[in-house]
């Protein structure tokens, strides 16, 4: 046994006076005053020092840290650009997973430091108050470093340039803004489930790992750094979660069925956001590691298995949406390139049909389903396309009320039907992408009746660019979208025939010959 | 069935000595090489000591650092000053 005499305090006496023995309790105020959001959601907590903190990290520890991490970053980042990095990575069409990865995920790590620095407040101990401060710095630090990665890209490429403006707007983007519009507008423990446990432990997984290791394999090693910097924060976040979901279940018994409901609402929100990042990883990824249903299987059904697995000690069960998931993910990802595919004249990036080989890819990983229900489809288009006649769908699409996901997923349990939910509310129709979503509306319909979607908003000409006269006899809602956006027509329509491709090319042939 | 624990890291000098230190101290341990990432499962429990890795690494080394290359974890963890623990209740 290793006896050598530290000078040093151990871990976790470090950790106890730097963290729990610098909090005090208010006097002048009771603390219930102080703190008053702990107690709105029903959760019962007894002891606060009972909380556990794992990495038992220090501030000083903290920076120390993030400092390195930060010079590591921007000198790949600096030698990316040095050496015209942008031109190495596989095709010009891996330029337009960036489009959607970097121009839909800063405004999100923006809501997150929101999100932890008000729960850094509104919680009572210490050792919750510091880690969500810690990560409510982190997830600026993301929001920072992923906007600094964009900049490079949008000196050469198009569509990369109006993402804050999109974010509230486009109709793709309000999956995962209404997410953390939803976390961020619930109470901290509410916002601790969503936010540490389905975002962190369900999501960042498959969005940062296989999905910033195949970045990586595609050569782009400035999205690499950024993704697995920014991920090397998340180990740190869902031990975070995890830690606040267990000790809500240790404090009290009153808790499991207020927790067991945000881990159903929120395990079903972060699988519909996922779609998106799947479809990513099979259609847009160039090259690839895994698909989108392999990562499931080892991040979500294994991975998400142990942790339901060791819950069941304190009565949790596995969320209701788990079966649906397992059969939803042969299918969601190509539903969504499917549904991007056919809308190219309403996203900044642009889109295409896979080739021969990459529909032999997604034959042989989607044995059960490819061949049978989205190769016929791409086929057709494929034909179409040589046709002259490239398919284009000019109408808005629908929306689910509660997760924002255009409507497009299918039926369980039936491929060819698409799975359409309705209900009435004070006399009024709001309409789900499926049951889930429909009971996380009936739980708490005074909220998601104000949930904004702009391609409805469109039709009731709410979405127009300023100095529209929406009385004007031929006024027609929805038709100035593009303007409302404020969409760069370049970064628009099919890859092929691009200007991004064009340049691509061009550069390219200028980097290796004289 | 035992769970997996597992940890992830960017691939580099230092983690190829930390997991190294991970087979020598772990026997169950599987490792999976994927495109700039190393993943690290060990079924029921993933044990990193300090001493481990600084004989690989022949230096002094702090388990904190490990912070520096983590990409993900699974398990709960347990950490002091000479051991990082990842595990699982059966
Ligand atoms: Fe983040
Ligand atoms: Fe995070
Ligand atoms: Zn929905």
């Amino acid at each position: 046994m290793d006896m050598k005499v530290s000078k040093k305090l151990g871990l976790k006496e470090r950790y106890t006076m730097m963290t729990r023995d610098l909090a005090w309790d208010t006097t002048f105020q009771p603390m219930d005053k102080v703190f008053p959001q702990v107690g709105y959601e029903g959760i019962k907590i007894h002891d606060w020092n009972a909380w556990e903190d794992p990495f038992r990290l220090t501030m000083d520890a903290y920076w120390k840290y993030q400092a390195e991490k930060e010079r590591k970053l921007y000198a790949i980042l600096d030698a990316f650009n040095q050496n015209n990095g942008h031109l190495s990575v596989t095709d010009a069409r891996y330029i337009n997973v960036l489009k959607l990865f970097l121009g839909s995920t800063p405004p999100l790590e923006l809501m997150a430091a929101r999100g932890f620095s008000m729960v850094a407040r509104q919680m009572v101990g210490a050792g919750p108050r510091v880690a969500c401060m810690m990560q409510s710095v982190d997830e600026y630090r993301h929001f920072q470093t992923q906007i600094h990665s964009i900049s490079n890209y949008n000196r050469f490429y198009n569509g990369l340039d109006e993402f804050a403006h999109q974010q509230s707007r486009m109709w793709y983007l309000s999956d995962g803004k209404s997410f953390f519009d939803d976390a961020i507008t619930a109470g901290p423990f509410e916002f601790m489930v969503a936010i540490g446990f389905a975002f962190e432990y369900v999501l960042t997984n498959i969005l940062f790992v296989p999905f910033i290791s195949g970045a990586a394999y595609n050569g782009d090693m400035a999205a690499m750094t950024v993704g697995f910097s920014a991920q090397s924060d998340e180990a740190r976040h869902m031990t975070l979660g995890l830690e606040c979901i267990k000790f809500m279940l240790e404090q009290d018994p009153d808790n499991l069925p207020i927790v067991q409901r945000w881990i159903d609402k929120w395990t079903w929100r972060g699988t519909r956001k996922l779609a998106s990042v799947g479809m990513m990883m099979d259609y847009m990824l160039p090259k690839r590691i895994m698909s989108f249903k392999e990562a499931w299987e080892i991040y979500f059904e294994q991975n998400g298995t142990a942790l339901f697995t060791d819950l069941a000690r304190y009565g949790v069960k596995v969320p209701k949406c788990f079966d649906q998931t397992i059969e939803e993910k042969e299918h969601i990802t190509h539903q969504s390139w499917i549904g991007f595919y056919m809308k190219p004249d309403a996203t900044p990036f642009h889109t295409w049909m896979p080739q021969p080989e990459e529909l032999d890819w997604l034959s042989e990983k989607y044995p059960n389903t490819f061949d049978t229900y989205y190769r016929p489809v791409y086929e057709h288009w494929i034909a179409q396309e040589k046709a002259g006649k490239r398919f284009n769908n000019k109408t808005q699409p629908m929306n689910c009320q509660v997760c924002v996901s255009t409507i497009k997923f299918n039926e369980p349990g039936d491929p060819m039907e698409m799975c359409f939910r309705e209900t009435v509310y004070k006399g009024e129709k709001f309409h789900f992408c499926s049951d889930h979503c429909r009971e996380i509306f009936e739980d708490e319909p005074e909220k998601y009746v104000q949930t904004f979607i702009s391609s409805h908003a469109a039709l009731q000409g709410k979405c127009e660019p300023e100095g529209t006269d929406v009385n004007a006899h031929d006024y027609r809602p929805g038709a100035r979208m593009h303007a409302y956006w404020r969409m760069d027509k370049r970064a628009s329509g099919d890859f092929n025939g691009s200007e991004d491709q064009k340049n691509f090319a061009k550069w390219r042939a200028q980097a290796t010959q004289n | 069935m035992t769970s997996n624990a597992f940890i992830a890291f960017q691939k580099n000098e230092e983690t190829r000595c930390i997991v190294e230190a991970i087979v020598d101290d772990n026997p169950a341990a599987v490792v999976v090489d994927q495109p700039a990432m190393v993943k690290v499962d060990v079924p029921g429990r993933l044990v990193i000591k300090r001493a481990t890795v600084e004989e690989k690494m022949g230096r002094d080394f702090d388990l904190q650092e490990l912070q520096l290359h983590l990409i993900t974890i699974s398990g709960h963890l347990d950490e002091s000053d000479d051991e990082f623990t990842l595990s699982w209740e059966a």
